[in-house]
This record gives C-alpha cells, sequence and structure tokens, in this order.
C-alpha cells in the first residue's frame, strides 16, 4: 500500500502533449477514478505508473520513492488491462501464478496464494482450462486474480470493464469495489464512463485534452464542476448551459430574470448558466421554449426543448407528470439554489456568495 | 489423416430439391465431378505408380512391350539393392542429418530476427527489414559462384558445414514469424514486463508457443527446400559420397545403374516416401506456407 | 533519465544480437557473393585453370551478351518458362476448381492433387526419364518413336523437360488456386447463383475475375520456379547434349560455365542477367508479401 503522487508530470509523444503538467496524488488505500473522453490522457497517466511510458517531465512517485528511473518490474505494481491480457496458451492457474513464477516464490506457497486469489474471485473450479474456455466475465475476474496474487502497493486498472455486456458489467463494478474496499490497496482506474466512476471512486480526478480538471470526490464533482466541461461531461443527461447575463444577483436568460440567492463576485456582463435537468420543470411561467423531443424512460422522461434562441435544455419529469407533446410551447422554470455560473469565457465556475 | 473439409462449404442446398428432374440432373453432374476428379488423379499419380510398378520388375520385364502396368511377380531385390549397393542408406542419413541442421537453424535465426523486428525498438528498424526482404529478390544459383570459392577456402567442400551453413538464415520465414508475432497483442507483452519477465524469457515462455502454427508452417516449408536442394549439394558433394544427399545420391544412381532401372528407380521411391509422410501429416502447414501471399 | 537510457540502449543491444546470426548468414551467402558477380564480371577466366584472371572491363559483358549460345540460351529458357508456367496454371486450376466441394473423399483427391509439391526435381527426373526411355519406356508403346530419341531430339527435348516441370508445378498450382477459391467470399457466388448464373457462366464471370489476384500471384510465383529449375535437364539431358538440344536454360549455363568451364566470369555476367529477369518477378511477388504486412497493421 501506497501514495502514488504525480508531481508536474508530462509526456509528449512526437512532440504533442499527451499530459500537460499533471499534479496528483492519489491517498494510500484510495480507489481513485481517472475519468475523461478517449485521447484525454488518463491511460497515459497510467502507463507511467505502471512504468510502461517514461514521464516526459516532473516525476512520478509510489510511496514517497521517485520511480522515474525504477524498472517496471520493480515499481510493485499490478495491472489489469482493457483486453485483460491473458496468455491463451497457458491454464488459469499458470496465468495466475505467472507473477509468481518470475519472483521465484517457492512452489507451496505459489499454489496457495493462487488457490486464495481464485477463490476470491470465485474461480477455484476453473484453474484448469484455458482462458479460450471462459465467458468474458470470467476472464476478467482472471485478470484480477493475476493482480491480486502479488499482493502489489498499487492496481492500474484500464477500463476493465468495458469489453463486458451492461449487466454483467454493473455487477462486476461492485464486485471490484468491495474487492479493493477489503484489501485496501491503492488503485487507479481508468474509464471514459462517468456512471462507473461515480460510483466506483473514493475520488475522480477529471481529464481533458492531457489537462486535470478536477479532482473531488464523487458528489462534490456533481455538485460543483470546476468548469463548463465536468458539468458537462458527469450526469446522464448532463447540466445543460445556456448563454445568460448576469448583474449582481439577478441571472437574465432569453429575457426571463432569475433571481439568485447570493450573486457572483464578478461585474455585470454575459455569463453561462449551468442547469442539472432535475433542477429544471416544465412550469405555467418562465422561460419560454419548444418540445422538440420527449425521451420516455419509465420511470421517469427526459423533455428536450429549445430555446428561443435555439439553444437545447433538457428537463427531467419524474412519473406520473403530464407529458407535453411535440411542439408544443412551454416554460421552464430553474430552482434557483441549484443554478450554477459560469465564466463565459473561460467556462470556469463562479463562486457564488453567501 | 489427409486434409480437412471444414474450410469447405457445404455443398448448397437447391430450393427445389424434391423436384426429380432436378435431382436427377444433380446426381449426373456428381457423377462427372467424380469422374472429372479421377482422370486428375490418375494424372497426377501415373509416374510415381509406374516408378513403383518398375521398381518390382525385373529389368528384363520393364523393356517387354506393351509395358506392364501390374507387377503380377514383384521383386522386391531391388530396393535391397537400392539401399546396400546404391549406398542410399547413408545418403538418407546425409540428407535427415543436411536438414535437420538447416529446418533447426532456420528456424533459430528466423525466430530472433522476428522477435526483433516485432517486439523491440531500435535504430535502423526499417532499413534493416528491407535488408531482409531484400534477400527475397536475390535467388541462391546467382550467388554460387562466390559461394563455392568462400566455402572451399574455408575448407568446407565435402562437409555437413558446406552444406547447410550458406541456407540457416532465411528472409522469408523472418517475414512469416514477423507477421505471427505482430498478431501476438502488445498487451500480453507489457503485462510480462510489469511481472519482471525480460524479453528472452518472454520470447520462450509466451511468443514461441503462441507463434507455434506458423512455426510449423515455416519448419515444413524449410524441411521441403532442404530435402529438395539439388544444385547446391550436388557442386559442394563433389565426388566424395559420405556427405552426398539423397537427391545428388539419385543421379548416381541413375548414371552408374543404367541397366538396372529398377534399383534406381527403387531409389526413387525410397527418397520420395518421406515426404510424402511428410505431406500427409503436415498438409495443412504446408498449404500455409506455401500461399503466404497469395491470399490474405 | 539516465535509466531511461541505459534501458533503451540495453534494448537495442539486444536487437542487434538477435539479429546478427541471420545477418551474418546474409552477408556472407547472398549479399558479398551477389555483390561479387559484377566484379568477376570484368575480370576473363583464361582457358587454362590455374592462371590469374585480367581486367577486361565491360568487354566480357559484351562477349557473352552478343555470343549465340547465351542468345539462344535466351530463347530456351523463355520457351521453357511459357511451356510450362501457363499450363502448369490452368491444369491447377482445373484440379481446384474440380475438388472444391465437399464430397465423400474429397479429402484423398486433395492429398493426390498437392502430392507433386513434395516431390523433387531429381525424382521427377528418374521417373520421368524412365517413362521417356526408348527402350524400357512408353513412347514405343504409344507408337512415338522419334529419332533421335526424345530426350535427344533438337525439337522433342525441351517440350519433354517441360513436361516434367508442368507435372511437378502441378501440386504447387494446386494448393495455390484452392486456397485463392476458398477465400473467396461466399456472398458474391451465393449472389450470382440467386441472379441465376449457371456453372459455366459463373466460372468465367465471376469466380474467375474474383480469382484473378490468385492467378496473378501463381503466374509470378511460377514464374520464379521455371526460371530456376535445371535439374532435370542436368540428370536427364547433361552437359554434353543440352546445347545442341537446345536445353541450355540460363541457369544450366551458369552451372556450366562454373562447375564444366570453370569460368566464374561468364558465370557472373548470366548470374546478373538471371537476377535482373527475375528481378522483376520477385519485385511483384514481394508486393504480395507487402500487402500481407498492411493487412497485419503495423
Amino acid at each position: 500500500m501506497a501514495r502514488v503522487n504525480f508531481e508536474g508530470v508530462s509526456k509528449a509523444f512526437d512532440g504533442a502533449l499527451a499530459v500537460d503538467d499533471l499534479h496528483l496524488d492519489v491517498h494510500d488505500g484510495e480507489l481513485l477514478v481517472l475519468l475523461g473522453p478517449s485521447g484525454c490522457g488518463k491511460t497515459t497517466v497510467l502507463r507511467m505508473v505502471a512504468g510502461l511510458e517514461d514521464p516526459t517531465a516532473g516525476t512520478v512517485s509510489i510511496g514517497d520513492v521517485i520511480v522515474n528511473d525504477v524498472e517496471p518490474k520493480d515499481r510493485d505494481v499490478a495491472m489489469v488491462f482493457q483486453s485483460y491480457a491473458l496468455y491463451p496458451h497457458m491454464t488459469l492457474r499458470r496465468n495466475i501464478e505467472f507473477p509468481l513464477r518470475q519472483q521465484k516464490v517457492p512452489a507451496a506457497e505459489r499454489a496457495r496464494r493462487v488457490d486464495e486469489a481464485a477463490g476470491t474471485l470465485g474461480l477455484g473450479d476453473l484453474l484448469d482450462r484455458k482462458p479460450g474456455q471462459l465467458s468474458g466475465g470470467q476472464r476478467q475476474r482472471v485478470a484480477l486474480a493475476r493482480a491480486i496474487v502479488r499482493d502489489p502497493q498499487v492496481f492500474l486498472m484500464d477500463e476493465p470493464l468495458s469489453n463486458l455486456d451492461a449487466t454483467l458489467r454493473i455487477q462486476t463494478r461492485a464486485d471490484i469495489v468491495s474487492l479493493q474496499r477489503r484489501l485496501g490497496t491503492t488503485t487507479i482506474y481508468v474509464t471514459h464512463d462517468q456512471v462507473e466512476a461515480m460510483t466506483m471512486g473514493h475520488r475522480i480526478a477529471v481529464m481533458r485534452d492531457g489537462r486535470l480538471q478536477q479532482v473531488a470526490a464523487p458528489q462534490d464533482l456533481y455538485e460543483r464542476p470546476a468548469n463548463t466541461f465536468v458539468a458537462s461531461f458527469l450526469g446522464s443527461p448532463g447540466m445543460n448551459l445556456v448563454p445568460a447575463s448576469v448583474d449582481g444577483a439577478v441571472v437574465t436568460v432569453d429575457g426571463t430574470r432569475v433571481e439568485l440567492p447570493a450573486g457572483p463576485a464578478v461585474a455585470a456582463g454575459p455569463v453561462t448558466v449551468g442547469v442539472r435537468p432535475e433542477a429544471a420543470s416544465l412550469a405555467p411561467e418562465g422561460i419560454a421554449a419548444t418540445v422538440v423531443l420527449v425521451e420516455q424512460l419509465g420511470a421517469e422522461a427526459h423533455v428536450i426543448c429549445a430555446l428561443v434562441d435555439g439553444t437545447r435544455v433538457v428537463v427531467r419529469q419524474e412519473n406520473r407528470a403530464a407529458r407535453p407533446d411535440l411542439g408544443d410551447a412551454v416554460a421552464i422554470r430553474v430552482d434557483p439554489a441549484q443554478l450554477l455560473l459560469f465564466d463565459a469565457d473561460t467556462g470556469a465556475r463562479l463562486e457564488l456568495g453567501r | 489423416m489427409p486434409a480437412t473439409d471444414a474450410a469447405v462449404r457445404p455443398p448448397s442446398s437447391a430450393p427445389a430439391a424434391h423436384r426429380p428432374p432436378r435431382r436427377r440432373h444433380r446426381r449426373l453432374r456428381l457423377v462427372l465431378r467424380y469422374a472429372l476428379l479421377s482422370i486428375g488423379a490418375v494424372v497426377v499419380l501415373f509416374p510415381l505408380y509406374m516408378a513403383v510398378v518398375n521398381s518390382l520388375l525385373a529389368p528384363s520385364q520393364i523393356a517387354h512391350q506393351p509395358p506392364p502396368f501390374f507387377p503380377l511377380h514383384p521383386q522386391w531385390g531391388s530396393y535391397r539393392k537400392a539401399w546396400t549397393e546404391g549406398d542410399l542408406a547413408v545418403y538418407l542419413r546425409n540428407s535427415a542429418i543436411q536438414t535437420t541442421v538447416i529446418v533447426a537453424g532456420q528456424l533459430v535465426t528466423s525466430v530472433l530476427a522476428a522477435y526483433a523486428f516485432a517486439f523491440l525498438e531500435f535504430p535502423l528498424k526499417r532499413t534493416l527489414f528491407v535488408v531482409f526482404l531484400m534477400t527475397l529478390m536475390i535467388p541462391f544459383e546467382v550467388t554460387i559462384a562466390t559461394n563455392l570459392s568462400t566455402v572451399s577456402s574455408l575448407g568446407w567442400f565435402n562437409t555437413f558445414p558446406g552444406l547447410t551453413v550458406p541456407f540457416l538464415a532465411t528472409g522469408f520465414g523472418t517475414f512469416l514469424l514477423r507477421q505471427a508475432f505482430l498478431q501476438i497483442p502488445r498487451d500480453l507483452r507489457e503485462a510480462a514486463q510489469l511481472d519482471g519477465y525480460g524479453h528472452l524469457r518472454f520470447l520462450w515462455s509466451v511468443a514461441v508457443p503462441l507463434a507455434r502454427p506458423a512455426l510449423a508452417a515455416l519448419g515444413v516449408f524449410s524441411f521441403l527446400s532442404a530435402w529438395n536442394q539439388y544444385l547446391w549439394p550436388l557442386l559442394v558433394t563433389g565426388n566424395d559420397n559420405s556427405v552426398r544427399t539423397v537427391q545428388i545420391g539419385l543421379k548416381q544412381l541413375i548414371n552408374t545403374q543404367l541397366d538396372q532401372i529398377n534399383v534406381s528407380l527403387a531409389g526413387t521411391v525410397i527418397a520420395v516416401v518421406p515426404l510424402l509422410v511428410l505431406l500427409v501429416v503436415f498438409q495443412k502447414q504446408l498449404v500455409r506456407s506455401l500461399t503466404s501471399g497469395a491470399v490474405k | 533519465m539516465s535509466a531511461l537510457r541505459s534501458r533503451r540502449h540495453r534494448e537495442w543491444g539486444l536487437a542487434y544480437l538477435l539479429l546478427a546470426p541471420a545477418l551474418l548468414v546474409f552477408a556472407v551467402f547472398t549479399f558479398y557473393p551477389f555483390l561479387r558477380n559484377f566484379k568477376l564480371a570484368l575480370y576473363q577466366n583464361p582457358p587454362y585453370p590455374g592462371l590469374p584472371a585480367h581486367y577486361v572491363g565491360l568487354h566480357q559483358v559484351g562477349s557473352v551478351l552478343a555470343s549465340t549460345s547465351f542468345h539462344q540460351s535466351l530463347v530456351s529458357t523463355l520457351l521453357y518458362v511459357v511451356m510450362v508456367v501457363p499450363v502448369g496454371l490452368i491444369g491447377g486450376l482445373l484440379l481446384a476448381v474440380a475438388a472444391h466441394k465437399a464430397i465423400r473423399g474429397m479429402a484423398w483427391f486433395r492429398l493426390i492433387f498437392s502430392s507433386t509439391v513434395v516431390t523433387s526435381v531429381a525424382v521427377a527426373a528418374v521417373v520421368f526419364g524412365t517413362l521417356m526411355d526408348p527402350v524400357v519406356g512408353l513412347l514405343p508403346w504409344l507408337g512415338i518413336n522419334p529419332h533421335p530419341a526424345i530426350l535427344e531430339n533438337p525439337t522433342w527435348a525441351l517440350p519433354a523437360v517441360s513436361l516434367i516441370a508442368v507435372w511437378q508445378f502441378l501440386g504447387l498450382s494446386f494448393v495455390i488456386m484452392t486456397a485463392g477459391l476458398q477465400s473467396l467470399p461466399d456472398e458474391v457466388l451465393e449472389a450470382a447463383r440467386l441472379d441465376g448464373a449457371g456453372g459455366w457462366t459463373m466460372f468465367w464471370r465471376v469466380t474467375v475475375p474474383l480469382l484473378s489476384p490468385t492467378l496473378f500471384f501463381g503466374l509470378v510465383v511460377g514464374t520464379i520456379y521455371a526460371f530456376q529449375s535445371f535439374g532435370q535437364i542436368d540428370i536427364l539431358i547433361g552437359p554434353q547434349n543440352s546445347q545442341f538440344t537446345h536445353t541450355d536454360v540460363l541457369l544450366y549455363s551458369v552451372y556450366q560455365a562454373l562447375s564444366i568451364q570453370d569460368n566464374p566470369g561468364v558465370a557472373a555476367v548470366l548470374s546478373i542477367v538471371l537476377f535482373t529477369i527475375l528481378l522483376v518477378f520477385t519485385l511483384v511477388q514481394l508486393r504480395f508479401l507487402e500487402r500481407r504486412v498492411t493487412y497485419a497493421g503495423n
């Protein structure tokens, strides 16, 4: 167990920055999710911890030891690959004990640890099979077993659930979380799936274009996104972002005035207003809009509306609420207490004074 | 067992199979197909069949007109003669040694080089790969003049090194194995690297086992070409039959046993049997190596 | 960063170490002798072995290229290739088409058809030599009695040896064509069948065009094979008769210049000619291999 620390870490591939000046501290025993769209540099960060990529600048340390010059094998980290990286010609037992063989662990000890890891993951009966004879979910668990059998300082997981179907993914998600909580091993988990991130991480680090956007606990991230990117990337659907203007504590959206509990510490001018779909509702009075699409989801519905200037706003409706029809003229009311303001140019969230 | 039928599509079931005229038509076509196949088989097999027949006849019977197409009174003595007087036992042993060395050597050098091209990064990689491919453009025949003097200055005339060393590397084999290695996911290498496995151990315990089909294909191909070599063994084994291979032995046999055609044919049959066995056992691998490049 | 650099250097070292054995063999037995041809071609060997060769510049190249024996050799080679390759390809294609159906016993037919792949040139020569023998062979029985005997006959010797090559090439041709047929997309053939194409139309209008890359590959491989064969000539006709029976193909001329006339200079000139011709075909063959490189995605 150990903390993992990044100090000004950058990585350039052929001159293009994949990771740009990353400062991040992963706490001992925590499960930190690296979240971001594909190509944001999150996998590169993971691979730099493993030693599969070398940082162009900055230092990576594991347990207070700078590991930039440490060979991958000496870093005491275990990685679960997206493809699982199982050796197809070896039985599960051989696959799981493969790391131990290299460490010259005695045979009896090896067998005991393999049995234990396999038992933990419910693979006990399958140890003589080969990966080709297993289902996707079983293979995924073999990959996990191979990681935990080493008892490493850090687990690195690169989108380990992306090759599973939806049902299995939800189940395995919970399994990995309880395994991690039980072992208490520091884990860095890479994903592009915000639901996975929200449900699994102690904290989430959101990345975009190689830059860290925000690190926070899931609920904080959801409620107080640092900027418009984080706001729109989290939540399904993401936060509505509407151009507006602010003057003191009064926001004007499309001609409709909304009074905030407290205003931002900025001069009057244009801003971007952020509203979660659940913080908006259809009301007799409010911002004028036209219904573009109604998505029925069973327990709830998403009503997608277009404002006069064409901006789309999604309103989440509870069950039983009267559903509007396509093309209806409606009015949208927003809860002033749940409304966020972002800088119109930089996208950074503006603190509202209390 | 020969060939797998799995690769072939099942006969397309005609929608109107129950209609009698159509069915009769299809029957006729099937019979025609078998007839055609049989004619083909006879044409292909006839020369070898006649070799077997004639090897079992006494010389006087062979010259008989019309020629006998079946050995009514097979004389097995020719095989014994070919084996002992024709030194075929020695030639076969020589061929076995020569072929084993070449196959083993080609597999080893190709595996090593292919691994470097598939898994390692190093300066001049591209250039060196082109160098390997260039060897495919230089047929061995155009190098014999100098190779003969090289081999002779090394004192390798009439020796196994002289027979084998020039063939211990193959651009084709390197290429074939590189392709196989490239199919191995990079993740496997990285997982092994994190577990502390160096390149050589990864090569031995993961890459080679996973590339087994390609290794088998290359092995069979190397075996075939080494066993059937003619020009080079002819030139380097001169007139010393202690290292002479079976192919050159056959030439010798036909020259010295002119009045004993049955003996030289018996020798021929003996020489071709190991390869027919090879074909039956490794047909799939052989086809794979012969057609690499023909289809994707 | 120094550890990183030393790790990278170690990888370089390992790579060169792994390449070294093959490179050494290639350097000594492929590239050096190949390049030395260009030097040897400029030196003339005296008529008596043992005397040193002397520099004659391009004179020897010119005289070899202008000689009638070279022209005859070139003509023989081309005739030989033209007789062997198309017949072998068409034969292989016919066998492959006939065998392209999952019916009882097909595995055995396939095995038989591909069997000539494994027969060596010496085996083929001995077997056919017997069949073509004027006394014990089949020809008298068939009523074919050319004079002089077929393998000593200026008209018939070349067709006779190319017949042997056709037989030998048949197996390889069959294997290539079968692989090609098996790689054809089933949907296209099925679509054509649904469109009402009958067997014959289907073969010419659909199968053959779809198969054209395979046919082309076969053509290239076959041509290279034909240019490189000479064993049956050496065994059945021999150096004494080859010139007068017009069977001294290029490679056989190289062999004769080397081992009979002991004249490396002339052999070098002929080797360069042979290489130049083969280069065209090997380049095309390399294109096929390269195509596999792009498929493999690197």
